[in-house]
């Protein structure tokens, strides 16, 4: 392919992509900006070590990460038991995933001051709003796991015999894998958005209150090292997701 | 065989529904749940009825539709360009594709902050972040659409000797046409989720503003027609829309 012309392969050309548009940042917010709304990359460079070391951020990092994994980890479970519960039974598959499916299509942001007045200001609130984001697609991967179920090994295994609890660890479980991964990558930006909507919402603590701080104060260079920490972190959840549902998923191609 | 299991799959849906508006109705009588975080369904459903026949809702509707329909313009346009313009090239396309991509596993509400220091809190902040979350599912779509149409029907078309305009029209347009509507459909709905975050988390005006201003009112039966009201707007636009993309296909092929 790269024969044709004297072009470079396109990761460097990417890089240099990357790299012309923050220069083209660089000089704009040099010339034509007003410092107290954006600032040129370089100072944001600069403001990363501060954000880094103040224990304050720190800690308001570690508030918004902890959140994020345990709805999460909340979302996967019962999302994953929700699943198969609705999705293994004709009667429950037709009655309650249709209503699940709605609840998935409602606004969630209208709620959110709902969860407030539930859960309160701190960390409950980020975790129930997170969690509400990311069980929905999890649910629905799921059930569309099971559902791609080939009856004819169901009949097999049942016709040789095959217990309840045999069907569901040889059959059904193998065959969830790949979708249960595909629905923690969806779950994951869900998880995600949900808790930093309500993190920007409102935070005593978390980050939602240093974004705030630093946007009121006037200074760009804060606000924007803080974003691409955060930006940073949401990448490696969402890729991490993203490399085990490849890893987990092969078997099911090959 | 479809239309007999048809009636009761629907009958059991309504059951499930009227269920849970018994379980709402029992648990908010006196004495339970307080009525402040979950009241009643007669007041809610009063509220709704009011919204849908007063006008109060109106100014603060325009708002929402207004910034939605400027931010999916917005991204549209954009989205469409850039995505044709990349995917003219088997280059461009490796070299941008996975940039996209990548930028678009970024959590777009993160920009919210910095929007509202841009585009202050009024409808700008608001048609920014729904613009940025709407432009990257239709500029990949766009890209995917166009760039993996079959190299067979190109070259059928070229060896016939269609130019480049009579290439795009009869060939590529009509072969990218379901992706490219994909990618609108999702943005279309998407920004208008994003609108209503954005405008929950702060703003001047709006249905998200309304609500939320409602919740600190504490007036919880206003609050939830309302929410009653943006769900059903919610799934008027999920319709509408998969219904136009469902009308966009099958008058292509």
């Amino acid at each position: 392919m790269n024969r044709k012309g004297p072009l470079m392969s396109p990761g460097i050309a990417r890089l240099l992509v990357i790299i012309a548009l923050l220069a083209l940042w660089e000089v704009g917010a040099r010339l034509y900006a007003d410092p107290l709304f954006l600032c040129p990359p370089s100072q944001a460079v600069r403001a990363l070590p501060h954000i880094l070391t103040d224990p304050k951020i720190l800690n308001a990092i570690r508030i918004t990460v902890y959140e994020v994994l345990t709805a999460f980890v909340m979302a996967v479970i019962c999302g994953m038991a929700i699943g198969l519960a609705v999705g293994l039974n004709g009667f429950t598959k037709q009655s309650i995933l249709p209503v699940i499916l709605l609840l998935y299509a409602t606004p969630q942001a209208t709620i959110l001051p709902l969860f407030i007045l539930s859960f309160g200001i701190g960390p409950a609130a980020k975790i129930a709003f997170g969690f509400s984001h990311g069980i929905f697609p999890v649910i629905v991967t799921v059930v569309a796991g099971v559902q791609n179920l080939k009856p004819s090994l169901l009949t097999a295994a049942k016709s040789m015999g095959a217990s309840r609890w045999q069907i569901f660890t040889t059959i059904i479980f193998p065959h969830m894998i790949p979708s249960f991964f595909t629905g923690m990558r969806l779950g994951m930006t869900a998880v995600l958005l949900g808790v930093l909507l309500a993190e920007l919402y409102v935070s005593t603590a978390g980050i939602g209150f240093f974004t705030r701080l630093f946007a009121e104060s006037f200074s760009p260079p804060d606000l924007f090292a803080l974003i691409s920490v955060l930006a940073t972190i949401a990448v490696v959840l969402n890729e991490g997701c993203r490399t085990a549902e490849r890893r987990f998923s092969r078997w099911h191609t090959a | 065989m479809k239309k007999e299991s048809k009636i009761p799959q629907r009958l059991i849906q309504l059951g499930v529904l009227l269920a849970i508006l018994l379980v709402w109705w029992w648990g908010t009588l006196p004495g339970r749940i307080n009525p402040l975080l979950l009241p009643p369904p007669a007041p809610v459903f009063k509220n709704f009825w009011l919204l849908l026949t007063t006008a109060s809702i109106w100014p603060d509707l325009w708002v929402t539709v207004h910034e939605w329909i400027v931010a999916f313009l917005l991204a549209s346009t954009t989205g469409c360009t850039l995505g044709y313009v990349i995917s003219r090239s088997g280059y461009a396309v490796r070299v941008f594709d996975p940039l996209l991509a990548g930028l678009y596993s970024i959590p777009a509400i993160l920009l919210f902050p910095l929007y509202l220091l841009f585009f202050g809190l009024g409808s700008g902040s608001k048609i920014a972040i729904g613009t940025t979350i709407a432009f990257f599912p239709i500029v990949l779509n766009t890209i995917a659409g166009l760039a993996y149409v079959d190299k067979a029907y190109i070259r059928a078309a070229q060896s016939m000797g269609a130019n480049d305009f009579q290439l795009f029209w009869s060939v590529m347009m009509p072969a990218a046409f379901p992706v490219v509507l994909t990618g609108l459909r999702l943005g279309c709905i998407i920004a208008f989720l994003a609108i209503l975050g954005g405008e929950t988390i702060s703003s001047l005006a709006g249905l998200g503003h309304r609500i939320v201003s409602l919740a600190e009112n504490m007036e919880s039966a206003q609050m939830f027609g309302n929410i009653l009201f943006a769900i059903l707007m919610a799934f008027i636009i999920n319709g509408t829309v998969s219904y136009v993309e469902a009308r966009g296909r099958r008058g292509m092929q």
